[in-house]
Parts: C-alpha cells; structure tokens; sequence
C-alpha cells in the first residue's frame, strides 16, 4: 500500500479490497505516565483482524488487553506505531460510528426503559423516529429481549441488562463489535447462555468482534482467532487460529479439539508469566 | 408518616413543657415588680398565671402566641395590613421570585463551572467568598442602590433571597452534573455524542438527585433572605415588617407569631419540594 496516498483514498482501496483487515495495529505501544513512574501498557503490538472474524483477548490483569480495545475505540491515545479501523485512524472510524463498544457493566440509565436505553445512541446519531422505533424492535428480537421494551432496567436480571446494552450497541448497525468482558460480572450458568447467543448473533449479523476475557473457555468457545497476551509490559505473546467449526453446540467443549486448544491458551499464559 | 408521629409530638410536648417553665422564670421579675408596687404577696398560683397572661412579656407562654396566630390569620380579612397572612404573603411572593432566580443563576453557574475549564477555575472561589459577606451588612446597600435606580418593592427583596439562594444551586449541580462516570462518558463518545447531547441526555438527568437536595437548602435560604431584605425596608409590610415592628414596640407576642408563621412557611415550601422530589425520582427510577 501506498504510504503517501492520502487517508480518503485508502479507505476506499481497503473497502474495494477483499481480505484486508478490519482492524490492522503495527507495533503500537502505549505508556501511561503516573506518579510511580511510566507504566508499559503496550509494547510493539501488532495484529490483523480480518471481517469477520471472533478475536479474543486474553490475559491476566495488566496485559493490556482492554487498553488495546481502547485504542481501538479511539478512547486511548497510543504513544507510538499504528493502528487502522476499516482503513482509518480510530478517531474516523468513531466519528463515523463505525463500531459498538460493549463495556463491563451494562450501563443502562435507570431513568430510559429498555427500549429507550437502546434508543440512546439513535437519538445521538439523528435517525428518524419511525426508524428508531423499528430499529429498536429488531435489536430486541436479535438479543430475544422482545417484549420487554417498555421495562426498566432494575425490572430486568443481570444477564437481561447485558443482553439489552448489546442490543444497544447493536442497533446503529456498526460492522465492528468491541467487548470488554461483558459477562465478567455474570454467574457461570447465564454465561454460558448468553455465549451460545453470541454465536448465534455473531452467525447472523457477519459483524467482525474484539472481545476481552478473563476466562479460558469462554475465548476457546467463542473465538476463531485467540489473542494470548501477558503484562509488565502488556504485549501479545501468542496468536491461535482456532481449528474448531462455526457451528459450536455448548458440548463441543468436551471434544479434544477444544481441549488441546484450551491447553495451547493455557500455556501461552504461562510462557508469559515465565519471562517475568 | 405514622411511624413517626409518636416521636415527633414527643419532642413537641417536651418542648411546650420547657416553654412554660421558661416563661415563669422570664416574666417572674416582672410580676414580683407589679406586686410589690401593688403592695401585694404573691403566691405561686398568682405568679403563674400573671407570668403566663403579661402584656409584653420577655417571652411569651405558647398559648399567647397561639391566640395571637389565631387572631391574626382567622380573624382578619387578608387584605388587612393587621393580618399574618397579608404579610407571609408579601414574603412569600418575594421569596418565591427570589428561589427562582437563584436556582436560575445557581443553574447557569454550574452549567459553566463544568463545560469551561476557565470558569471551573475562577469562578468557584467568587461563589464561596460571595457566602462569607454577611448578608446583614450587604442587605440594606443592595436596597439602597436599587432604590436609587428606581427599583424597589418585591424585587430588591428578591435579589437578596437570590443572593443566598443560588449558592446551594451552584455546588449541587456541580456535583450533580459531574457525577456520571467514566463508563458513562466514554460510552457518549463511542457514540460521538457532542457535549451539548451529553448534557441533555446524560448528565441533567443524572444530576436530579443533587438538583432538589439543594432546592431544599436554597428554599429555605432564600425565605431567610426575604426576610433580611425586609427589615432595611422601614417595616413597612412582609414577615421581617413585623419582626422589627414587634421589636421597635416590645411585642413580644407579635415577634413570635411572626417566627412561628415564617417557620410554617419553610416547612411547607420545603415539603412540597420533597413531595415533588420523590415524585419525580420515583418516576425516573432513581428513588
């Protein structure tokens, strides 16, 4: 690719171009200043995400993995290399709404119902009011939460709420899908529920997800590239391309395949603690 | 409400039980006065009662106040310059206008404070020095200076109840309007959100629960104000007429009935905004 051509042109050879990546980081490093001195957030990460794609992230506390989705999202700013969403800079790409950000706690405002929680980011963004009311129901379908549009949220369970704010980050119809352990805060049983959902979801809307986890088989479970990274400083120490199909039934956990992928993740997190 | 009944005239009895006792001790020298030009020995019955029934008494027993309110809001037309009512009202019409500005100010302020940078900066510390002058000494020049320009009457008044009223307002809303949280406000940029959108869908509703913990506050310092701006006036009509009109003449009676009536005043107007608090955040989900 041609470094001198100008931002707007790039984007388009990447939207014509079929199997560029979604998300492109190269050598992306980030360092926080804080009063105990710099903290090395990222050093030399680089990756390729391609549409699509389920990549996860997965790592102990202080890896990075979250601070890699914010520099995504354009809510970090990195301190050195570079990094493309759909071809421009993170900045662009949130101006033109080109992703949803699903954060840890569901973040619905007691004071919308469900339907005018999901509604939030319509009214921000000026679509028209029948369309919205549309939009809305659609979203609701897809997380099957219909019917409970005009609840409030204390009305709703913890795993209800979490489904209600991916609707939420659902309903602009952004290509890209950015989590950050939305179900860290759920009991197991909800979890592995609403990981079969996302498959479901992810099956149906072809949208291209970054997600963030702490847990080994839920990365394993979900993802067709999992991202092993490890802290001090935050850098990406193994890539797998998951062997396991598209179509996963729950007890595909059970199958060697995906044990001998857990183990792979399992000791790329060790090699990581090792180096320390 | 019923649960708390029990205490409340708990207090209320204890209360009206030291008030008469402090009236015989009060008003006893004055009696032993009368009766010894009278040449009389006066019994403990006959202290009581004369303690209890003095004309301009240095405290007045709670039943004189209460035939005094009587009097003075049953008895006489409201139009009447003798009637209580007449006079709450002027006060009331003054704070009422008084609290709206403030808030307004108060609102204005805050608003600035949390999107300017420059005024977060300068204007905190005008807002407090402002609360340290005492209102006493600033009351009667804000009067003055009015008057001079050819205003007066309800809004002079009002400009003092402001002057208090907006402080309470400025800090809650401060407070109110930052207390979304990181979450909350990296998810408007996600979304592109501009300030302005923020603001309205964001961090004003999030605000409503400091919003009326200091309406509550600035209510009752605005009231408070009404009535300061009304002694420099000359007594001549409102709650603080007849405070200083009670003074000037050693009515003891009528200043009391006045505290008594000011004080009802608070706890209505600060009630109704509590009824419309819990209304209002039952119904935004936040109570």
């Amino acid at each position: 690719m041609n470094k001198h051509m100008n931002e707007a042109t790039i984007t388009q050879t990447i939207e014509t171009a079929p199997g560029t990546p979604v998300i492109a980081a190269r050598g992306l490093d980030l360092t926080f200043q804080t009063n105990d001195g710099p903290v090395h957030a990222l050093r030399d990460v680089s990756l390729d995400i391609a549409k699509g794609d389920f990549v996860s992230f997965i790592g102990p506390s202080g890896c990075g993995k979250t601070t890699f989705l914010r520099v995504m999202a354009d809510l970090e700013e990195p301190t050195g290399g570079s990094v493309t969403v759909n071809g421009v800079t993170p900045a662009e790409a949130r101006r033109a709404r080109a992703y949803g950000y699903v954060f840890q706690a569901a973040g619905l405002y007691p004071w919308r119902t469900i339907g005018g929680n999901i509604r939030l980011p319509l009214e921000i963004m000026g679509i028209p009011r029948a369309e919205q009311a549309e939009r809305v129901r659609r979203v609701l379908e897809l997380v099957e939460l219909g019917g409970f549009e005009k609840k409030f949220p204390w009305q709703l369970s913890g795993g209800m709420q979490q489904r209600a704010s991916i609707a939420r980050a659902l309903s602009f119809d952004a290509d890209i899908l950015l989590m950050d352990e939305p179900f860290g805060a759920l009991d197991e049983i909800v979890r592995d529920h609403l990981n079969e959902q996302l498959l479901k979801l992810w099956e149906r809307t072809g949208k291209t997800i970054a997600f963030v986890t702490h847990s080994i088989p839920e990365a394993v479970y979900l993802s067709t590239k999992i991202v092993v990274m490890s802290p001090r400083p935050g850098r990406i120490t193994d890539v797998i391309e998951s062997p396991l199909p598209k179509e996963r039934p729950l007890d595909i956990r059970d199958t060697p395949e995906f044990l001998e992928v857990a183990h792979r993740v399992r000791e790329g997190l060790r090699a990581g603690h090792q180096d320390e | 409400m019923s649960r708390s009944l029990l205490p409340v005239l708990t207090v209320l009895a204890f209360i009206g039980v030291i008030w008469y006792a402090a009236a015989v001790a009060l008003n006893a020298p004055w009696a032993y006065d009368k009766a010894q030009r009278a040449g009389v020995e006066l019994t403990l019955p006959a202290l009581v009662s004369d303690t209890w029934a003095q004309d301009k008494p240095k405290l007045p027993a709670p039943h004189q106040v209460g035939a005094e309110l009587w009097e003075t809001t049953v008895q006489k037309k409201v139009t009447s310059k003798r009637s209580l009512v007449y006079h709450a009202w002027i006060t009331l019409s003054a704070t009422l206008l008084g609290f709206v500005l403030g808030t307004g100010l108060g609102i204005l302020l805050a608003v600035g404070i949390v999107f300017n940078r420059t005024m977060d900066m300068s204007v905190m510390p005008w807002v407090i020095a402002s609360q340290t002058i005492p209102i006493l000494a600033i009351a009667p020049m804000i009067i003055v200076v009015l008057n001079a320009v050819g205003i007066s009457g309800l809004l002079p008044k009002a400009m003092i109840s402001m002057y208090l009223s907006f402080f309470p307002v400025v800090v809650g809303m401060v407070k109110g309007l930052r207390s979304p949280d990181a979450m909350q406000l990296d998810q408007m940029r996600t979304w592109n959100a501009s300030a302005a959108q923020t603001f309205w869908k964001l961090r004003l509703p999030a605000s409503m629960p400091y919003f009326f913990t200091s309406l509550k506050i600035a209510m009752a310092a605005s009231l408070v104000g009404a009535i300061v701006g009304e002694l420099p006036t000359g007594a001549v009509a409102g709650l603080g007429a007849r405070l200083l009109g009670g003074s000037y003449y050693g009515q003891t009676i009528q200043i009391w009935s006045a505290l008594i009536m000011a004080a009802a005043l608070a706890a209505a107007l600060v009630g109704t905004i509590g009824i419309i608090q819990r209304v209002t955040l039952k119904r935004m989900g936040m109570a």
